[in-house]
């Protein structure tokens, strides 16, 4: 097996060999390795297919910007990880990854076809040949292209791993630990500010870390060796909390941000075990400094994506920090003078490379370094081509023109097994623009940098445009007093040695002979946009970047364009012959790199995923078989199953028990608003549209409430419990809207109200008793109250004790029967529920849940509002014209009854129907017509409630129908999958009109 | 995420209010006398700026107060909080 580890590195632990999986075959890695540095040492370039044309990828980089080495690790059904970057992904005994998006293997791969058609396969390719017809999409395109596609697999089941929120407050946080990101932390923690640093690196100190040119010097010492001490002395600082294996994903608004902390991702299975895999931080930070560097930026020519070709500066990564050389024979390829750092350390290693370098020529310390050490330079010349199949073996130079947009003179063929490109760097300004700053554009080196500063938001180091190590730390420390308003002297005499770049060159799209519609020069490797691609969209007429940028699908791959997003910009703008400055960027957004689902739901899984309300007779309705309904967060018993019933069965059982003799309902989740104060009955008059100052003491009424629209909100008997205190009840659902509404009608438009609302649906149980034997359950459970409708009529109010505890009876009805509704404190509300159901034994007292309390209100014709109503019903659509005052001057809503459009006559109205065939139950929501020949089909409106009634012994059904009221008796269709059902306009009560059983 | 400043519990997440739209739109007292589209204007019409708006905010998760904030819509920044009641500051009109 090959070995490309040449040296050793002190960061490389050579006595802990670790072996891992990749593609099946078993390799040997250390600690310290990423998986792309030991897959490299292994001698290991190919490691995927390209999305589009499944051309064979190799590593490109060493970091979060890495388009193409991008795996699936482990195979488990629940631990499986499609998109993890073996650059980012250190390695561990036992690690198991395997290459993405290559059927059957990477090196036979059957779409590398769609590289020999490629012509075929211009911009916009989806969009323009997926399109028809219409009936292949589901059978033939999509199944085809899932097949051929895909990044990676999902895990089908869920993940067993446990993840952590946590919320800290700084006064700094700095983002980044490179060399200005460690500056300015310790000058923040020294003046005795709360910092928090966070690298999303294992280790500190970015990429001086690694630097061992003599020509970069701090303090006489190499660069490396400061930052080494420098880090040892922030270690020591009190207020800072370092952070390592963890990014920030998100800036937003009022320096509110969120990183990612890696915990155990590293480790190898058996103790990655019982341990928090992951934690998203929620910091909010007084200031931010954002120092996050720059990344190396590719240059584009003809097949610039073999493997075997990286960006220079990983290249030296690779060596100087891994020990790892990523080839014997090296050309490097650039427009600036980064690539001749790479050049010398290889040189120094005994790797033989030499330089193409675009510019015409370039004069400084680093350049007359690899003169004087042999290294041969090509400059004013390109790379035209690269040959080789499976990794690159060979490439074309040409000489530039004068004007730098052509070729000129013969090619030179030189052999290689590796290529290093640099195009300059990119500041990384992400941070800086998620958190709302503006950018600007620098010609001389074509960057966009952070435009202001802002008093709580920094941008410092190469982020910021700074690229020599004295301009970066001169800067930072000036800006960092600035900022921080301190006047820290620790680098006041500090000497820095560097060598300057005195010479820019850049061409965004690289000059060639061949024509471009027969090059390949990538733009977005992971997405596979070439400069052809993005000529094509101008020259359909794309102009806006984001435009382009979609048509395209430049940037929109996992890495979001990290390498490609300027070549995109510099090609628009050089073939539209506008200022590159003048286009904008697309938008950076969050997350900066992939998260998980699992980091951002945290611990809110499973039964934490949301809150659950349980009213305190719960308990009971479990041990007695209960099916449960959510509404709203409450767990309500939906029906009682027995031996084994269906819900139909059940509902129709409960539902004659209920109107036979009796039924009882834990009706404790309804709304409860204790409203005190001397202007109670005012307020009331005003919030519900019938009128309350009449309502006697002891006495309860039904309201119903607008929103201001004039729209029916929401509904509920409310009880004047003595002259200024009243018990309003709302619906379940509604509960906290309406208190809410009310709170603020009171606080903003009424503040002279004397009105104080206090929220006690939580405080009281509430049993509800009906039926003609409900009475005499009552009077075994009340038998010093009297319970004759002279002394306790219908919608009244009694208080009388239960073994000396209070209760609240009211005698109301939701279904037609005599019913009362009996409210504890709600400690004893599973007792008061046992009595209950003890007392009513001998009258077959008979629990019943949602569902029959639904169909036996139905049979009553009574609404519920969220089911028969939708926001756009008043109460006129509901023919509850009854229920709006006529005398009162105003309510909320009023006016809005007589707008032009409510008073419409043609308005979707409440309506009741029967089915033709009784046995035939209509499906709620269905679509109602009166003719089902015409096209399109006039639709007239939908059924919005539907039951079999076993009191009738026939189908009932709420529906609403434009013009509703005025078609009792008409005759309607409504058109199902397999056949139309005829039904019949009705009445909306179908059961005791007369309402006689309310006093049975 | 904002960080309001409450006018009567100090400054807390956004997460903890909600809110409430344009302010300083007043009920009419007498909605009777008005016309559809004066009805309408109160109803409906809403400014929804890109500068400095004036807005209702409640501390729904909080003391539950309703009160004003002055937010400048293009860059969120809240420049000024006050009661319900109170008199708008003057100097962001
Ligand atoms: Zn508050």
């Amino acid at each position: 097996m090959p070995n490309y580890r040449i040296h050793k590195t002190e960061y490389i632990d050579e006595t802990k060999r670790v072996s891992f999986k990749y593609d099946g075959k078993t390799y040997f890695g250390y600690e310290g390795d990423t998986l792309a540095s030991a897959l490299l040492a292994n001698g290991i370039h190919l490691v995927g297919r390209s999305f589009k044309y499944h051309r064979p990828r190799g590593i490109v980089s060493c970091g979060a910007e890495e388009p193409n080495a991008i795996c699936q690790i482990g195979s488990k059904k629940d631990l499986t990880e499609p998109n993890v970057r073996a650059t980012e992904l250190e390695l561990y005994e036992g690690l198991e990854a395997s290459s993405q998006n290559c059927w059957p293997n990477v090196k036979f791969d059957i779409g590398g076809i769609n590289n020999l058609i490629s012509p075929l396969i211009p911009a916009g390719f989806y969009y323009k040949t997926f399109m028809w017809p219409k009936s292949f999409w589901k059978k033939v395109y999509e199944p085809l292209i899932r097949l051929s596609a895909g990044l990676g697999k999902s895990p089908t089941e869920p993940d067993p791993d446990i993840y952590d929120h946590k919320h800290v407050h700084y006064d700094v946080l700095v983002i980044g630990g490179g060399v200005s990101g460690i500056i300015a932390a310790k000058m923040a923690a020294k003046n005795n500010l709360k910092t928090l640093l966070v690298d999303e690196k294992k280790i500190l100190g970015g990429s001086t870390i690694y630097q061992n040119n003599e020509s970069i010097k701090i303090d006489d010492k190499l660069s490396s060796e400061w930052l080494k001490n420098e880090i040892q002395e922030i270690k020591k600082l009190n207020n800072l909390t370092i952070k390592t294996r963890t990014s920030i994903a998100a800036y937003h608004g009022y320096n509110f941000l969120l990183a990612k902390e890696n915990l155990t991702d590293h480790l190898p299975e058996e103790k990655k075990k019982n341990k928090i895999r992951q934690r998203l931080w929620k910091i909010r930070a007084k200031k931010v400094v954002i120092a996050t560097g720059s990344i190396e930026r590719p240059l584009v020519f003809n097949n610039n994506d073999r493997p075997g070709i990286l960006l220079s500066n990983s290249i030296k990564k690779y060596l100087d920090y891994y020990g790892v050389t990523c080839g014997e024979n090296i050309i490097l390829f650039t427009n600036n003078d980064s690539a001749y750092e790479t050049s010398i350390s290889l040189h120094k290693k005994g790797i033989k490379n030499i330089i193409v370098d675009l510019r015409k020529s370039a004069s400084s310390e680093l350049i007359k370094q690899a003169e004087s050490l042999g290294i041969k330079i090509y400059f004013n010349h390109v790379v035209t081509n690269t040959f080789g199949y499976r990794k690159i073996n060979s490439l074309e130079i040409m000489k530039l023109s004068e004007d730098g947009n052509t070729t000129v003179g013969n090619k030179i063929r030189l052999s290689c097994d590796c290529l290093g490109m640099s195009g300059g760097w990119t500041p990384m300004v992400h941070m800086h623009t998620q958190s709302g700053g503006k950018l600007d554009f620098r010609d001389e080196d074509q960057v966009f940098l952070p435009k202001e500063n802002s008093e709580d938001q920094i941008s410092v180091g190469s982020c910021n445009g700074d690229f020599d190590l004295d301009n970066i730390i001169d800067k930072t420390v000036n800006k960092i007093n600035k900022f921080l308003d301190i006047d820290n002297q620790d680098y006041q005499d500090t000497n820095i040695i560097c060598s300057k770049e005195n010479d820019k060159r850049n061409i965004w799209l690289l000059p060639n002979k061949i024509p471009l519609g027969k090059t390949k020069c990538f733009v977005d490797f992971q997405n596979d946009s070439t400069a052809k691609d993005i000529k094509l969209a101008l020259k359909e007429g794309f102009r806006s970047i984001e435009h382009v940028k979609r048509y395209t699908t430049t940037g929109m791959a996992t890495d979001q364009g990290k390498l490609s997003n300027m070549h995109a910009l510099g090609i628009i703008a050089d073939t539209a012959g506008v200022k590159m400055g003048t286009l904008g960027t697309t938008t950076f957004r969050p997350p900066f790199t992939p998260l998980t689902f699992g980091t951002l739901v945290g611990r809110n899984v499973g039964k934490f995923f949301e809150v659950v309300r349980k009213t305190s007779i719960h308990e009971w309705h479990v041990e007695n078989n209960a099916e449960f309904e959510n509404v709203g967060q409450w767990k309500r018993p939906w029906y009682y199953p027995k031996n084994g019933e269906n819900m139909h069965d059940a509902v129709q059982r409960e539902s004659k028990a209920a109107r036979d003799s009796a039924g009882i309902l834990d009706a404790s989740t309804l709304g409860k608003i204790d409203i005190q104060g001397t202007d109670a009955s005012e307020f009331l008059n005003r919030v519900y549209t019938n009128s309350w100052s009449k309502l006697a003491i002891g006495k309860c009424r039904y309201g119903l409430m607008l929103n201001e629209d004039g729209m029916v909100y929401d509904d509920g008997v409310t009880t004047r419990i003595s002259e200024n205190h009243y018990l309003m009840t709302t619906t379940t659902g509604g509960a906290a809207n309406v208190l809410s509404k009310l709170e603020d009608y009171l606080q903003t438009e009424w503040p002279e109200l004397d009105v104080y609302l206090t929220s006690v649906t939580d405080h009281y149980s509430t049993a509800s008793i009906c039926g003609p034997n409900s009475k005499k359950i009552l009077n075994k459970l009340f038998p010093n109250l009297d319970l004759s409708d002279e002394n306790f009529p219908h919608m009244s109010f009694k208080e009388e004790k239960l073994e000396n505890i209070n209760c609240r009876i009211m005698r109301i009805s939701f279904t037609g029967e005599l019913s009362y509704e009996i409210n504890i404190e709600s400690k004893y509300g599973h007792s008061l529920w046992k009595m209950c159901i003890e007392a009513g034994k001998e009258f077959n007292l008979t629990p019943y849940g949602t569902e029959t309390m639904h169909l036996l209100r139905a049979e009553k014709g009574f609404i519920i509002v969220g089911q028969d109503t939708d926001g756009t019903m008043t109460p006129s659509d509901l023919q509850m014209d009854w229920i709006v005052s006529k005398k009162k001057y105003d309510f909320i809503g009023k006016r809005s009854l007589y707008r032009s459009d409510t008073i419409r006559e043609d308005r979707k109205q409440l309506v009741g129907l029967l089915t033709d065939d009784p046995k035939e139950i209509l499906e709620e929501g269905a679509q109602i017509v009166s003719d089902v020949k015409s096209k399109p089909i006039d639709m007239l409106g939908h059924v919005t409630s539907s039951y079999f009634s076993p009191n009738l012994n026939k189908s009932i059904a709420l529906a609403v129908v434009r013009s509703g009221k005025t078609m009792k008796g008409q005759k309607l269709i409504i058109p199902m999958e397999n056949k139309n059902i005829n039904v019949t306009v009705s009445d909306t009560i179908f059961l005791d009109k007369e309402n006689e059983r309310l006093n049975a | 995420m904002f960080l309001i400043n409450c006018p009567f519990c100090g400054e807390r997440d956004q997460s903890e209010f909600s809110s409430g739209g344009e302010a300083h739109i007043v009920r009419p007292k007498q909605p009777t006398e008005l016309s559809d589209d004066e009805w309408a204007e109160y109803l409906f019409m809403r400014k929804n700026i890109k500068g400095v708006q004036f807005e209702r905010w409640n501390h729904t998760h909080g003391c539950r107060k309703w009160f004003n904030v002055v937010r400048d819509t293009s860059n969120d920044k809240i420049l000024s909080v006050y009661k319900m009641g109170e008199k708008p500051p003057e100097n962001y009109k």
